[in-house]
């Protein structure tokens, strides 16, 4: 397999080609806009649909279209635009609709900023649009796993007829890597027989809904979604554990933070503190069971999170801890990137702090 | 012997709607039911029908449909006719729908000629929700939200949509009709089937603005209702074709 | 008799609108009589009278009404 050097934006919309996406409607917000610009010519040559829909409100209603009609769709944006996106992702999620959504997070609130973020971590896993209901959230924290993971989407969206998240920030959006275009064994679908691209006969119509008026019938259906989150929790929750084993501290982090808290791990090792890194690759479902398991190595005097937010992800750490060990937090936020250094500092505060 | 001179059309599932008593929505169904039924496309079609007292139209007309957001319906059109051109592709839509919140997807779906055709029921009304001021609402005419009367100087004056929207290139046709007797519905028939051949040829955009009545936010009889529409919304939204393409070229 | 008319009542709303389009003025709304959903439903009054024009039949909203033209001969 050739190496290939390509710029993250255009490597997720090139990976999401590859795994038969035929239908990409978006719409221009930094730092993004390098995946409908690689669409606009890709997808033609494809054979697959490209617009450059009036706004991402419209561009989520046309992804909800084609997926009504059978077909793998997808948008992205980064966050004001996805804000945007909210009450569409609750549509699909209602009408149990596959979509793939990609997320290149800026620093927010409100118009905020185009460097990178991770303050819409809430927004993803909590939020995806009003209503019960769950997208799967994919972290990559690199090209290589975004492109991996783009192809993931789109099974998992199928699979489970549910939107399907890409949840990146700005930088591996515009970054470059050296990547490889992996053979993927084909996945088993289920058939779209529940598709609107033509009746079964007459009287046997296909009504593609997410309106359920009575409310008991409206109740069992939020059940049997429940029931299909738990089928997701038990069988696709995905983390990465880096040097945990014997670990004094483990630094739960995802994404791009996840590698600049790496290169903090490998400067402590060489002053003789353990730092294992817990890498959550699924946001939704949220490894709890794990992250709790590593955290309970007598070694581990404490579990700091690091995000590019003001402690989004942290919740989620405290909930898988339970008050087992002391659960701080650092980050950065408004744009700003975390140094090495600071991580490293902060690693080491804390490790003086709890001291017995 | 006998001959059927009208029944049922089979284009129409076997089933009461909700809607209420003389309310044109049931009307209008049963012209795109016919439509479909004599151009044989029923098997094919796939229209979306959005949010307000419509939103069920997904059960009355014996097609497939898909339930969109409120005003959303012209982009969710958009995605199942632009990855399967062949399909026959509408969308039903009410005046809050289309001219309020849905007023950006209109007019791009209009801009860029999309190849479906729209169905817009002008009642000058919101009706689902119980008759608040409409785009559309004529000025004097009261509503819960505008219980003086709508004014030009707080409101503005109403939207004309077909005229707004033929301004675009993309529109190749855009007729404006409405059911309150029987000359005018034939009419209203004769526009709905030319907008779905103008479709399947894949001339262009294709919109039906209905003069359609609300008599239970109107606060009229449905009879009183369907004469309103003539004496009095006939005067600000007049009826006939506002563009043809293919007279113009 | 030109023409025979006949209404699903249990599905009529009683709107009035085909007694308001009916060019003979033989259809009526018989408030003697209340249908399953609580309305007066429509009927004919003169079946003899009839056109057939269809007129009725079309504009109703809830297509409760079926008109057949018979032959000239069944009289």
């Amino acid at each position: 397999m050739q190496k290939e050097l390509w710029k993250g934006n255009e490597a997720i919309a090139e990976a999401a080609v590859r795994a038969g996406c035929k239908a990409y409607f978006g719409y221009p917000i930094t730092p993004q806009n390098e995946i409908p610009e690689y669409m606009s010519h890709r997808m033609p040559e494809t054979g697959g649909v490209f617009l450059q829909a009036e706004s991402e409100v419209a561009a989520i209603n046309m992804v909800y279209g084609a997926s009504a009609a059978g077909v793998r769709a997808m948008t992205s944006s980064s966050s004001p635009g996805i804000s945007l996106k909210q009450e569409g992702i609750s549509y699909l999620i209602g009408a149990e609709l596959p979509a793939v959504i990609v997320n290149m997070m800026r620093g927010g609130p409100g118009l905020g900023t185009i460097q990178a973020g991770q303050a819409d971590y809430f927004q993803a896993t909590r939020a995806p649009g009003h209503g019960d209901g769950h997208m799967i959230v994919l972290a990559p924290s690199g090209i290589q796993e975004a492109v991996d993971l783009v192809a993931d989407a789109f099974d998992m969206a199928d699979i489970y007829r549910n939107p399907v998240m890409i949840l990146a920030d700005g930088m591996i959006g515009q970054m470059m890597e050296p990547i490889v275009w992996k053979e993927r064994e084909a996945v088993a679908l289920p058939p779209k027989d529940w598709a609107a691209l033509g009746r079964e006969a007459p009287g046997k119509t296909h009504f593609v809904t997410s309106l359920r008026l009575q409310s008991p019938e409206n109740e069992r259906f939020n059940q049997e979604l429940t029931g299909k989150y738990q089928r997701i929790a038990d069988k696709e929750t995905r983390w990465e554990e880096i040097d945990c084993q014997d670990a004094d501290l483990i630094i739960v982090a995802y994404g791009t933070t996840s590698r600049i808290c790496q290169s903090a791990a490998r400067k402590l090792r060489q002053e003789g503190i353990k730092v294992g890194i817990f890498r959550p690759i699924t946001l939704w479902p949220y490894p709890y069971e794990a992250l709790r398991k590593a955290a309970q190595q007598q070694s581990v005097k404490a579990v700091l999170t690091v995000e590019m937010s003001s402690g989004q992800m942290v919740e989620d750490v405290r909930l898988a801890m339970c008050g087992l060990k002391p659960t701080p937090f650092y980050g950065r936020t408004g744009g700003m990137i975390p140094e090495t250094d600071d991580v490293a500092d902060k690693v080491r505060q804390i490790l003086q702090e709890v001291k017995p | 012997m006998s001959q059927i001179v009208y029944q049922r059309s089979p284009g129409l599932q076997d089933v009461e709607t909700h809607y209420c008593p003389g309310c044109h929505h049931g009307i209008i169904h049963k012209l795109i039911a016919e439509v479909l039924t004599e151009m044989d496309l029923l098997d094919t079609a796939v229209g979306v029908c959005p949010v307000g007292c419509s939103v069920l139209a997904g059960n009355y007309i014996n097609c497939d449909f898909i339930e969109a957001a409120h005003g959303r319906a012209p982009a969710v059109a958009t995605g199942v006719k632009r990855t399967h051109p062949e399909l026959p592709v509408f969308t039903y839509q009410g005046d809050g729908d289309l001219a309020s919140i849905g007023a950006a997807e209109i007019m791009h779906a209009a801009m860029r000629g999309e190849r479906f055709t729209t169905i817009f029921i002008n009642n000058a009304i919101y009706g689902m929700t119980g008759g608040q001021m409409a785009p559309t609402t004529l000025e004097g005419q009261k509503s819960t939200t505008s219980q003086s009367g709508r004014t030009r100087e707080l409101h503005g004056l109403p939207v004309r949509m077909a005229e707004m929207l033929s301004t675009l290139d993309g529109m190749a046709y855009a007729e404006r009709v409405c059911v309150a007797d029987i000359p005018s519905l034939n009419k209203a028939k004769r526009a709905i089937k030319k907008a779905f051949t103008l479709q399947m040829q894949g001339i262009g955009f294709t919109f039906i603005e209905v003069l359609s009545t609300c008599p239970t936010n109107w606060g009229m009889s449905a009879v009183d209702a369907g004469k309103w529409v003539k004496s009095n919304m006939t005067q600000y939204y007049p009826l006939g074709v506002v563009k043809d393409v293919e007279v113009q070229a | 008799m030109k023409a025979k008319v006949t209404f699903n009542l249990d599905r009529c709303k009683g709107c009035g609108l085909c007694v308001s389009v009916c060019p003979k003025h033989i259809l009526w709304l018989d408030e003697t009589v209340t249908n399953v959903k609580g309305y007066h439903p429509s009927g004919i009054s003169d079946q003899d009278k009839c056109i057939a024009c269809g007129n009725c039949a079309k504009i109703c909203p809830d297509s409760v009404i079926t008109v057949e033209k018979l032959d000239e001969e069944k009289k």
